[in-house]
């Protein structure tokens, strides 16, 4: 039937692990996430799911573990943050090259020094170049959600690349809020298992074979290219399995993007997970106080949504970005690859970057509203 | 989806090939050579030999040296016991 | 006629194809033809950034018989361990998870990997050919070149360092198996393997592999100072583990006699075919000869208190 429970964003995306029915489970600690693998390894030793669970010695081999365990057939997860996403970078890339669907859970926090294990999003917008799906979690319940439509897109045969999911450091990962625990069965339904359609590492179920030995760069064009291909497919598997999530399990989040308050607006305010749910409380007192401000989540930052985006840019006068990320030398990413994507489509609506809540600092309704006011004043 | 539906799924996927490297006799500068009745049949060069290059079915016969892919390292004459493999070098 | 090991040998199908790219004279592709004949077609071959990523040759074809996996450099052990529970989870835990790389990756780079493999006894192999430096990338020193040795980035001799004795580190883990072995030993190597195989939890066998282009001698004989190196009691083939509450380790019959160093040939015979060790000096001698006490006084000291 499901259960309604108040659970914090990590036990969400454990929830959501646990009923992905994943088969081996890479752990290795770091502030936020921690509870994320203590959670799992209570069920694993209570012998409420049946999965491998391997704690090895660092983040590195966390992801060289849930690698290997992809290749070999199995449905594989792990969860990092911060210092430890960067530690496994190389793997990171490395995965995606191998074609291993692997669902990461990355709890964003800013990186040192000086230490700092608050919610900042730059983490994980580092792998945006790397061939992993990217999606990004505003409250618990699609932090649940997105775990399992992750492993949904991941392995579908027109994709077949890894997939992270995004939730805010403390922000959301150890907030407690109203989530709904869906039935197992229904899971079931949505999610069958992994099946690789692209080769296994197992000598009783394959001929002899070597995955990635040296090639020349006239075939390694094809093959890395392969990824971009995959990446354009994902954009309409990922709008199926939104949908296909919704009539299910009766719950819609968005698929690549998620508007609010967006009918009519002169001005939008685009952002990621939690900040995007901050700015939507924000946009609706500012509608009651006459500015028709709209809010644009989004969603999945990899494929890069910019048909949606170019399209929604183009009805409206001005647009705030709200980076809780910084590219130094540059811009807020975010809102540098939207200003790229208006030019791409030709729609010269102006793009103003917020940087805000860098390392964790507070973004208040108040810092939205100054920010909408003084673009209205103008 | 058009045109070829596997063009999102091109893999580094490599099949198990004698001669993956291409001929490497074409390498050698010497080659071993076998004189077949001063052999003992000991099989020391077959199992010595780096490469498998030197191949043997039984214990009974002389081993015979597969030039396509000897790559004329020579560790074959060193091991024999009996000096029954001589260099030659290669002509041109 | 008694069927030998000789005839089981040549019985036993090659898994290491000729028409590869390894160097003539190779020490580490003749270590992996004994291996994989131990191993047989049920194998998973784990390879990190090495010489053997390479002599692999050029997609699309590839020189090993069994199922190969290309990893980045340190990952090789935590990839392998992700490999085997995922095959015990879908119920194959019978197939042969092994990791096949140079010191370089395994000893220096990937030594945290495999001493977390270790630690957690993950039922995989983890083989070792050590030809003492970073020999894929044109001759680096490694932590297992020997004291003295030249290298690209020890052009003097390596003068910091010693050879880090992976080998006992891996003992001193409390797995079920280590064990060290010489290419100028291959029927010692291949019944080590196949003693390995009927063991669950982490093998880890460690098998010097000498290389003409980097110890700078001539590609015929790589078995000659294979063999020098045990018969100067500078590599020392031994087999052990901690099993049923006892850890142990026992020589290996080629080694046994060199326990006795005035049995040993002086290490002029094993040095002077080396051109990495020309021009070496009375200092660079001496901490050679302190590591090869080293070995065989830790060999000694365990073999009395743990007999």
């Amino acid at each position: 039937m499901g259960i309604y429970d108040v659970i914090t964003g990590n036990d969400a995306v454990a929830w959501g692990a646990r009923l992905s029915r994943v088969e081996v489970i890479a752990a290795y600690p770091i502030t936020p996430q921690t509870t994320i693998v203590e959670k799992l390894a209570e069920w694993v030793d209570k012998g409420e799911i049946n999965a491998r669970y391997i704690a090895v010695e660092s983040e590195h081999s966390a992801m060289s573990a849930a690698m290997g365990a992809s290749a070999a057939g199995a449905r594989a997860f792990t969860a990092t943050s911060s210092q430890g996403f960067l530690y496994m970078f190389e793997m990171i890339s490395w995965a995606a090259g191998a074609r291993t669907p692997i669902v990461m859970a990355v709890v964003n926090r800013a990186l040192g020094p000086p230490w700092n294990i608050w919610s900042e999003h730059t983490d994980a917008l580092m792998a945006r170049d790397t061939g992993w799906i990217q999606f990004w979690a505003s409250n618990n319940q699609e932090a649940l959600d997105s775990i399992i439509q992750a492993y949904r897109v991941a392995e579908d045969k027109r994709v077949i690349l890894p997939a992270m999911v995004m939730l805010g450091g403390f922000v959301l990962s150890h907030t407690a809020m109203p989530v709904k625990i869906h039935d197992q069965n229904k899971v079931d339904q949505y999610l069958p298992p992994y099946n690789p359609p692209h080769y296994v590492l197992n000598p009783k179920l394959s001929e002899p074979f070597a995955y990635g030995n040296i090639l020349f760069p006239w075939d390694y064009v094809k093959v890395r290219l392969s990824i971009q291909k995959a990446m354009e497919n994902s954009i309409d598997v990922i709008k199926r399995a939104a949908r296909e999530f919704e009539e299910i399990f009766g719950i819609w989040h968005g698929d690549l993007i998620k508007e609010a308050y967006t009918d009519n607006a002169e001005m939008l305010i685009f952002a990621l997970g939690a900040v995007a749910e901050q700015a939507e409380a924000t946009a609706e007192s500012l509608r009651k106080n006459g500015y028709k401000v709209g809010v644009v989540k989004v969603r999945i930052t990899r494929p890069f949504p910019k048909q949606e985006i170019a399209k929604l840019a183009n009805k409206v006068s001005h647009i705030i970005v709200i980076d809780r990320d910084i590219s130094f030398g540059w811009d807020g990413i975010l809102a540098g690859e939207i200003k790229a994507t208006l030019h791409e489509y030709k729609v010269d609506t102006p793009v103003t970057t917020k940087i805000m809540g860098i390392g964790g600092d507070d973004i208040l309704p108040s810092h939205i509203e100054k920010a909408v006011k003084e673009i209205y004043s103008k | 989806m058009s045109g070829n539906t596997n063009n999102h799924l091109i893999l580094p996927i490599s099949k198990p090939t004698k001669g993956a490297g291409g001929k490497t006799g074409s390498w050698r500068v010497f080659r071993p050579v076998i004189i077949e009745k001063k052999c003992i049949k000991c099989m020391m060069c077959w199992m010595y030999c780096p490469e498998a290059a030197i191949e043997v079915h039984s214990r009974s016969e002389v081993p015979k040296i597969n030039y396509d892919y000897c790559k004329g390292c020579l560790v074959c004459k060193e091991v024999c016991p009996v000096n029954a493999i001589v260099s030659e070098r290669e002509s041109e | 006629m008694v069927k030998t090991i000789l005839d089981e040998l040549i019985e036993t199908d090659e898994f290491l194809l000729a028409g590869n790219t390894a160097c003539p004279g190779c020490g580490s592709i003749l270590a992996l033809r004994y291996v994989l004949k131990a191993l047989g077609k049920n194998t998973i071959l784990v390879i990190p950034a090495s010489c053997s990523s390479v002599y692999q040759a050029i997609y699309p074809k590839v020189s090993f018989k069994v199922i190969t996996f290309n990893v980045a450099f340190a990952s090789a052990a935590a990839v392998a361990s992700g490999v085997k529970q995922a095959l015990i989870k879908k119920g194959y835990d019978d197939v042969n998870v092994a990791v096949w790389g140079g010191d370089g990756g395994l000893i220096d780079i990937g030594a945290a990997t495999v001493s977390g493999a270790a630690e957690r006894n993950e039922d995989i192999f983890v083989f070792v050919y050590d030809n003492e430096a970073y020999m894929n990338t044109g001759i680096q020193r490694s932590g297992s070149t020997p004291p003295g040795a030249r290298t690209t980035t020890t052009p003097l001799g390596k003068i910091v360092g010693f050879k880090k004795p992976m080998s006992f580190l891996m003992l001193l883990h409390g797995v079920p198996y280590v064990a060290t072995a010489s290419i100028a030993y291959p029927t010692d190597l291949y019944e080590k393997v196949k003693r390995a195989r009927e063991i669950k939890g982490f093998k880890f066998i460690h098998i010097l592999s000498p290389c003409p282009p980097g110890w700078r001698f001539d590609d015929s004989k790589t078995i000659e100072v294979a063999r020098l190196a045990v018969e100067t009691g500078y590599w020392i083939l031994w087999e052990g583990g901690y099993r049923n509450g006892k850890i142990n380790l026992n020589l290996s019959p080629p080694s046994r006699p060199y326990k006795d160093p005035s049995k040993r040939k002086s290490l002029e015979e094993f040095l002077k075919y080396q051109g990495r060790f020309k021009g070496f000096d009375e200092h660079s001698l001496k901490k050679l000869r302190d590591w090869i006490d080293y070995q065989w006084s830790f060999i000694d000291n365990f073999t009395r208190d743990h007999a």
